[in-house]
C-alpha cells in the first residue's frame, strides 16, 4: 500500500479542497492517520473505496474518542509600565514579569475509521473526523452510504459518545434503551450510584462477631 | 399425625406405604421441576452442558426445558442481567405460574459480577425478584448447578403446606406479582423492589463521604 503521505497527496489530487490533515503517531507503531474535514468526508471516503490503487472496500472498525475541555497553564513574559519612586523622584519604568495564564482548550468528539482492502489485501488506513465541540455542534457525516458495515458501529458511537451522524439511515441507540439521556463513554459521565457496600460491610462485621461466639461455644461450658 | 421414621421403614419392608399429603405433594413437585428455556450470557452455556448427556440434569427430573414461562416452574437466571434486559426478566417471572422458583446462576446474576461498576448491568437480579438459590462462580461448573438444583429440591421438601412458614403461593395475602421496573432517563426506576430486597442502597459516593467524615471525627 502507498504510505499515508502518498494517500494524502492522491486524495488532494482527486478531491479538490479535501482538507486532509496528516496526523503523526509518535509511538513505535507509527500508524499515522489522516484527519478529514467533515464537509468533504463523504467524497474522500468514496474516492478511497473506488480508487483502483487503494480499493479500500472494507470498513473494519469505527471508534469514538472523547476529548474533554483541557485547562492549559502556561508561563508568559509580560512587559508592563510601572511607576516607581527612585531617590525621591517618580519614574516610569518598564518591567518584565513572568505571569501564569490559564486558558481552556475546548474539547471535541472524534470518530476514527479503520479501512482495509480485501481485493488488494492491504490496510489499515486510519481516517478520523472531529466535531466542532462536544455540546451542541456534534454532527459528522455518516459513512454508512459508502460502507454498509458502518451502520451498527455508528449507532454505537452515537449511543455511547453522542456524535450525530448526518445521513445515517437509522440512527437509534444500540446498547442503551430509548429514552436514556446520557452518553456513558464520555469522560464526564456520572454513573448511577446504587451500591449496597455499607450494608455488606455491616454484615461482614456481624459475621466476624458470630465466628467469635462459635469459638467460645466450642470450648464447652466452664471456659470463657 | 407424624409416623415414627423407624416404623415407617419397617412398614415399607412389609409393603405398606405410609406417607402424608405434604410429603407426597412435595415429592411430586420436586421430582418434576421444569426449568424455563432461556439464557442470558456465558452461564447459559454451562446450563446447556448441564442438561446434556455428560452431566444429565434429567436424573433429577428437570430435563423438560419449557420455551414458555406459563409451563415452567423454575427460572435459571443464567448470566449477566443488563439494565435493558431486567424488565423482561421480571415480566417473564410474573408470567410463570405458581409454584415457581428462581436460581441465580453465576457472579453476574447474583451481584453484577465483574460488571458491577458498569453503567448498564443490574447489580443482582434479587433486587427485583425473590431468589431461592444463589450459585457463585464465573461461570459455575455444571456440578455447581446440579448442587444448586439439589439444594432447591431439599428446600421444596422442607416446605409446609400450612402454617406461617408456608410458601408464598399458599398464602392468599402474599404478593404474587412483582413490579416491572421502568427504563428511566439515567437508570431503572425504581432501582430495586424494597419488598423483596430490603437492603438500603447507600451510594458509593455517600459511603466515601461518610467514611471520610468518620475518620476526621476520630
Amino acid at each position: 500500500m502507498k504510505t499515508v503521505e502518498e494517500i494524502k497527496a492522491a486524495i488532494e489530487a482527486a478531491v479538490p479542497g479535501a482538507g486532509v490533515e496528516f496526523v503523526r503517531n509518535p509511538g513505535p507503531a507509527a500508524e499515522h492517520s489522516l484527519r478529514v474535514a467533515p464537509a468533504s468526508a463523504v467524497a474522500v471516503a468514496t474516492f478511497l473505496r473506488d480508487d483502483a490503487d487503494l480499493a479500500l472496500d472494507f470498513l473494519s472498525n469505527v471508534s469514538g474518542v472523547d476529548w474533554p475541555d483541557k485547562e492549559i497553564a502556561e508561563k508568559v513574559k509580560v512587559t508592563r509600565t510601572v511607576t516607581k519612586t527612585v531617590d525621591g523622584v517618580e519614574q516610569q519604568m518598564e518591567e518584565t514579569v513572568d505571569e501564569t495564564r490559564k486558558r481552556i482548550e475546548p474539547g471535541c468528539l472524534e470518530a476514527v475509521y479503520h479501512l482495509y482492502s480485501v481485493a488488494k489485501k492491504h490496510g489499515p488506513l486510519v481516517i478520523r473526523m472531529k466535531t466542532a465541540n462536544r455540546s451542541d455542534q456534534v454532527e459528522l457525516p455518516s459513512f454508512t452510504p459508502v460502507w454498509r458495515s458502518a451502520e451498527f458501529q455508528e449507532r454505537e458511537v452515537f449511543d455511547l459518545y453522542g456524535i450525530i451522524f448526518a445521513g445515517h439511515p437509522d440512527l437509534r441507540r444500540l446498547l442503551m434503551w430509548e429514552g436514556f439521556k446520557d452518553h456513558p463513554m464520555r469522560k464526564d459521565y456520572v454513573e448511577p450510584d446504587d451500591y449496597e457496600y455499607e450494608h455488606v460491610l455491616a454484615r461482614a462485621q456481624e459475621h466476624k462477631n458470630r465466628d467469635q461466639r462459635t469459638e467460645i461455644r466450642d470450648q464447652g461450658p466452664g471456659v470463657a | 399425625m407424624a409416623v415414627d421414621q423407624n416404623l415407617k421403614i419397617e412398614l415399607g419392608k412389609q409393603g405398606v406405604l405410609v406417607t402424608t399429603i405434604q410429603e407426597l405433594y412435595n415429592w411430586g413437585r420436586r421430582s418434576s421441576v421444569w426449568p424455563m428455556q432461556f439464557g442470558l450470557a456465558c452461564c447459559a452455556i454451562e446450563m446447556i452442558a448441564t442438561t446434556m448427556a455428560r452431566y444429565d440434569l434429567a436424573r433429577f427430573g428437570a430435563e423438560v426445558f419449557r420455551p414458555s414461562p406459563r409451563q415452567a416452574d423454575l427460572m435459571i437466571v443464567s448470566g449477566t442481567v443488563t439494565k435493558k434486559m431486567a424488565p423482561q426478566v421480571v415480566r417473564l417471572y410474573n408470567q410463570m405460574a405458581e409454584p415457581r422458583y428462581v436460581i441465580a446462576m453465576g457472579a453476574c446474576a447474583i451481584s453484577g459480577g465483574p460488571f458491577k461498576q458498569g453503567y448498564n448491568v443490574l447489580k443482582g437480579i434479587d433486587r427485583y425478584i425473590p431468589v431461592d438459590v444463589h450459585i457463585p462462580g464465573c461461570p459455575p461448573r455444571p456440578e455447581a448447578l446440579l448442587q444448586a438444583f439439589i439444594t432447591l429440591q431439599k428446600k421444596i421438601d422442607g416446605q409446609h403446606l400450612t402454617g406461617p412458614d408456608r410458601p408464598r403461593y399458599l398464602d392468599a395475602n402474599a404478593q404474587g406479582e412483582f413490579p416491572v421496573p421502568e427504563r428511566g432517563e439515567h437508570d431503572l426506576e425504581p432501582t430495586s423492589n424494597q419488598g423483596v430486597w430490603p437492603v438500603q442502597i447507600q451510594g458509593l459516593r455517600d459511603y466515601g463521604q461518610a467514611t471520610a467524615k468518620r475518620l476526621t471525627e476520630n
